[in-house]
């Protein structure tokens, strides 16, 4: 069971948390003015990321609020937790197992959804 | 067998022929009774049961589990492949290994044929778990895990030290080897002693370290009363699971000896070499008289000379060309024959090995050597298990002929044997540097060398390399009785099949061939599978691999994970502040999440049917109440609430008055229905929203996302008040006289009292709130008072309607009676592909408001389709079915059978029961176009039959709403 990193609360075990997502998808100022196209882009889809994500997380089973982490979905190592508000750090070079692939990143991270901006 | 039990006896116990005079670590100074397989027979505190039973001679366990052929006692503790048994008394319980049964008095025990049987009645004892947070976890406490412990417990770290035996020392115990000249157990004492006497380390024996996982994260089993049968205290934790998380772990978990295949090498009394002298050394057992030793390597050596010693007749089959230099002294003065050069080709015998075929490896006519025991050592695997459970890749090592840690992990260290050091000085050695780089890597202060505190032992003796053997090819080429898997009956000729089929992975293999499925999980066979695997197909052992150790280790029994998670203890049981008194009048309970809630309240000789009818009937001729304290209420607080509220439902809620109740649905940015709903505004900036009973977490949840990831700007406060309300329905004709009786100070007329609105009001300085709320069409009133003063309210609210017969009703007439006003429940008519639109509630989706969440999606093509399905009535036109839920409407015409598959399908019964106003059965269901379709009959099958039903519109009972004022 792997430790997560709450930016509020320090280490607590993962099925204190729950997760969100992909990240720094905001939901669209205007979406009346919205194609059913980029509609669709904000509803369903999502980076299907090879290596760093940046995610939002839940701490349900703690302080229960929302931060976002940076996260290798291969090896699921955390490389960075920040709160909602801040923004989205550099890639951070992982360590350990699975961390090959985590250089592919950032552009992934912020290229879509964002039409509605 | 009973030829053995026929020899001499020995002077040590008459009544144990094999049990030497003295020696072991068993207590001789009291014997212990036991049967197995109907005998009855002797050992003593310190035995496990297959070392009693070798004390007796006894071999064989069980017969095997497809061929049905004898299978004995393999080795000396958890990776022996053979001797499964299940215990009878002093409870059942199945597929456990004899060489790892701690001996009781009493223990009743038989073999098993590969699969066991559950008892059939409860387990009465008692399962728990314990956190443990340590800084070192050092898995196994032979000498390489003793020393690293006591390095980093020296230092001040937190150690927690597990081992799976009854008593620290792993091979010294079974071993003759000694320490600073004295034998080498009592320098295990000595390293016990001194761990316990410092602070911060828990020692754990009997515990099984059988998963590592993330971050540090272990997981253990410890046996606490198993060895001490039906003695045990029951107010003791039978099993304990312990949950470590530990900054760095320490994997000393020891070497499994490896077998060589060859023909018919299943017989009892084959045996891996190592294990024969754990046996003598430890419980003072020969595992037999006379001995063939078959080996590939040095360590065999010392089993042959120490079991020549202790007086069996022992002969040496060395595969090798030469017999190592370093033991040709031993073998010498003892006129130990050694064969080199030579192979075990087969076995003679059926119930015992009566001898072995011995041939040279190049070929030539095998010669049997009678013999009672046949050794076998192929060298050996280091226990890499929970290395690889934590990722660590694995090299093979052609020297040593096995998989070998490859890499240095970041917080997890192998050392000892497990590492493939497999000498004593070796493993003294690694052990305490591993614990110095621990402790710095901990960040403790540094632990200064101080070489002469380091205990000595004797140099190894000089070693060969070993030789590398998967597999004695069969003399006549017949490899179905080579056993790889003993246990699971599977042999070389079965990996022959796999390959031929095209199979080249050793995932694959073991999965055709069920090599490595058993409960040892292929601690003995998965190598060799590889090995012969890769002379197959012609790959070296590198390039096959293993298969992946997965945890368990060790078998672990679900009662033991689950702990005290079970019966009432499994998941909270929500229950409100009535429950005891629908416990006294009789309520049948229905589980509503984690919630226990009336489900109706029968009358003597009432069926659910029957009451359900009457209590329906009650409600809308007279009055009825219903606990209603389950569903969810959230206050929402502050000066945006009524912004982020109309970001949220679909219709506007900033406009209500305070004062003033409104109905509402939430989607999703899909516009699917999430929940649905009542919101009391309370105050300018306070509001109640009520949610379903099932969907009040849920909808928490859902407002804090929004509010936390999307508008963090707004100022509002969310907070869960469910438990501190109570609820109560007061429901039908009669509920004014109810309500106005117990309150009154309200004046409840319709005039004064409208619709959709609240009032607060006192009972004796009480506070209650009271709603005209309806979920029934019937005049209501929701009396909303704190959970504390709930059960007099209820109270009072029943006294005063006994002149017109109060009826308390629970969740299926509550179900009904919303059903025929065609109010949808949120998770059973939906599904989550339906919009407020598809329910028939366009007049709950705001046109005014710019966005909320859904409202995007609603001019989605796809949600603008007229086939989309609609919330309708049906009524089964025969006036007596009641359609199932779930039931499908069939396109079929009316007058036609069902054709063949596949039949196009309309949509499907959500809700469906009988009505006691309207006198026969109705349903909802959600029909393709079904708006449309209102007045057609459609048909469903139904237990082999098409039944027609009229579709209507969903709003069965009292369309008009004449019935809300009363
Ligand atoms: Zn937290």
């Amino acid at each position: 069971m792997q430790l997560i990193e709450c930016p509020w609360c320090g280490p607590r075990e993962e099925v204190e948390f729950s997760y969100g997502g992909q990240a720094h998808v905001p939901y669209p100022e205007s979406p009346a003015e919205l194609d059913d196209e980029q509609w669709a882009h904000y509803v369903f889809f999502r980076d299907n990321t090879r290596g760093t994500l940046a995610e939002r997380w839940n701490h349900g089973a703690g302080c229960r609020r929302w931060f976002n982490a940076m996260r290798d979905t291969v090896s699921y190592r955390f490389s960075a937790v920040y709160r909602t508000a801040e923004p989205m750090p550099a890639s951070v070079p992982l360590t350990g197992a699975g961390s090959s692939s985590a250089s592919a990143t950032t552009s992934t991270t912020t290229s879509t959804t964002t039409t509605g901006r | 067998m009973s030829a053995t039990l026929d020899r001499p006896e020995r002077a040590g116990d008459p009544q144990a022929p094999f049990r030497t005079a003295d020696g072991g670590r068993v207590d001789r100074s009291r014997t212990l009774t036991f049967t197995f397989g109907g005998r009855s027979l002797t050992g003593h505190p310190g035995d496990t049961l297959a070392s009693a039973l070798l004390s007796h001679g006894v071999h064989q366990v069980a017969t095997s589990v497809k061929l049905g052929r004898p299978r004995g006692i393999g080795a000396a503790w958890a990776e022996d492949p053979t001797s499964l048994v299940q215990v009878e008394e002093p409870f059942p319980e199945p597929m456990l290994l004899a060489s790892t049964i701690e001996l009781y008095d009493g223990l009743v025990a038989d073999g098993l044929p590969g699969q066991g049987r559950l008892a059939d009645l409860p387990d009465s004892a008692r399962y728990d778990a314990r956190h443990l947070h340590v800084d070192l976890l050092v898995v196994g406490a032979g000498p390489a895990g003793l020393s690293a412990a006591l390095v980093a417990a020296r230092a001040g770290a937190r150690v927690a030290l597990v081992d799976e035996q009854a008593e620290a020392g792993g091979a010294l115990l079974g071993g003759t080897d000694t320490i600073d000249g004295r034998p080498g157990t009592a320098w295990v004492e000595a390293a016990v002693a001194e761990l316990a006497a410092l602070p911060d380390v828990m020692h754990l024996q009997r515990t099984t370290v059988f998963g590592v996982y993330d971050d540090g994260f272990a997981l253990a089993v410890e046996r606490r009363t198993d060895h001490l049968g039906g003695a045990a205290p029951q107010h003791l934790s039978r099993q304990r699971v312990w949950r470590v998380r530990a900054r760095r772990t320490v994997v000393a978990t020891g070497a499994h000896e490896r077998p060589v295949v060859f023909t018919d090498n299943d017989r009892p009394g084959t045996m891996l070499a190592g294990s024969a002298r754990t046996y003598l050394h430890r419980y003072g057992v020969l595992a037999g008289e006379r001995a063939v030793v078959f080996t590939t390597n040095d360590s065999a050596y010392q089993v042959a000379v120490e079991l020549a010693d202790a007086g069996v007749d022992v002969t040496v089959v060395e595969t090798r060309e030469r017999a190592p230099v370093a033991w040709s002294a031993a073998c010498g003065a003892r006129g130990l024959p050694v064969r080199t050069g030579s192979v075990v080709t087969g076995t003679e015998g059926v119930e015992r090995v009566t001898a072995a075929l011995v041939a040279p490896r190049g070929g030539g006519a095998p010669e049997a050597l009678p013999c009672d025991l046949l050794l076998v050592s192929g060298g050996w695997n280091p226990a890499v298990h929970l290395y690889s459970q934590a990722r660590g890749r694995l090299r093979f090592d052609a020297v040593l002929g096995a998989f070998l840690p490859a890499e240095q992990l970041p917080d997890l260290d192998v050392v000892g044997s497990a590492a493939g050091t497999l000498d004593l000085e070796g493993c003294l050695f690694t052990g305490r540097e591993t614990g110095r780089a621990a402790v710095a890597a901990l960040g403790l202060p540094e632990v200064p060398r101080t070489p002469q505190a380091d205990p000595t032992v004797d140099p190894p003796p000089p070693a060969s390399d070993p030789d590398l053997l998967w597999v004695v090819p069969a003399v006549d080429g017949d490899a179905s009785r080579q056993f790889v898997d003993v246990q699971r009956d599977a042999t070389v000729a079965d990996v022959q099949r796999a390959v031929g089929a095209g199979l080249r992975s050793p995932e694959h293999v073991k999965r055709y061939t069920t090599i490595g499925t058993a409960h040892d999980q292929g601690k003995t066979s998965g190598v060799v599978m590889s090995g012969i695997l890769g002379e197959l197909i012609g790959a070296g052992p590198q390039d096959v691999g293993t298969t992946t150790f997965r945890p368990p280790y060790t078998p672990v029994a679900f009662a033991t994970l689950a702990g005290r998670d079970r019966g009432a203890m499994f998941d909270p049981e929500r229950t409100t502040a009535l429950h005891d008194w629908h416990l006294a009048h009789g309520a049948v309970w229905e589980d509503v999440g984690q919630w226990k809630r009336p489900r109706h309240y029968p009358a003597p000789g009432e069926d659910m049917e029957a009451a359900v009818l009457r209590e329906c009937a009650a409600v809308r001729s007279g009055v009825g109440i219903l606990d209603g304290s389950t569903l969810g209420k959230i206050d929402v607080q502050g000066p945006d609430a009524g912004v982020l509220l109309d970001r949220l439902y679909t219709n506007l809620m900033s406009s209500l008055k305070v004062g003033r109740v409104r109905y509402g649905v939430m989607c999703g940015v899909d516009g699917m229905v999430l929940d649905d709903g009542v919101v009391l505004r309370l105050a300018e900036d306070r509001w109640m929203v009520m949610t379903t009973t099932g969907g009040a977490a849920k909808v928490l949840d859902w407002m804090e996302e929004w509010l936390q990831t999307e508008w963090p700007d707004l100022r509002v406060h969310l907070a869960s008040v469910t438990e501190q309300w109570a609820a109560f329905p007061v429901v039908g004709p009669r509920s004014r006289d109810v309500v106005g009786a117990v309150f009154p100070g309200v004046d409840v007329s319709a005039e004064a009292f409208e619709f959709m609105t609240w009032q607060d009001t006192q009972l004796e300085g009480v506070p209650v709130r009271l709603a005209r709320i309806s979920f029934s069409g019937e005049l209501a009133w929701e009396v909303h008072v704190s959970s504390w003063h709930a059960e007099e309210v209820w109270h009072r609210l029943v006294a005063a309607g006994q002149e017109h017969g109060i009826t308390p009703y629970g969740t299926e007439t509550m179900h009904v009676l919303r059903a025929e006003k065609g109010y949808p429940i949120i998770g059973q008519d939906t599904d989550g592909t339906v919009t407020p639109q598809d329910l028939g509630m366009d007049w709950v989706v705001s046109k005014k408001k710019a966005d909320f969440v859904g409202k995007r999606s609603f001019a989605r093509a796809d949600n603008q389709r007229p086939d989309r399905k609609h919330l309708v009535g049906l009524l089964p036109t025969d006036g007596e079915t009641v359609l199932p839920e779930g039931s499908q409407v069939v396109d079929v015409p009316l007058g036609e059978d069902l054709p063949a598959p596949p039949v196009p399908m309309l949509g499907h019964v959500t809700s469906s029961y009988r009505s006691a106003f309207l006198g026969r059965p109705f349903a909802l269901a959600m029909l393709q176009g079904g708006r449309e379709r209102v007045g057609e009959v459609v048909q469903l099958p139904v237990g082999g039959r098409l039944v027609a039903a009229e579709v209507t519109g969903p709003v069965l009972v009292d369309p008009e709403g004449a019935r809300r004022d009363g």
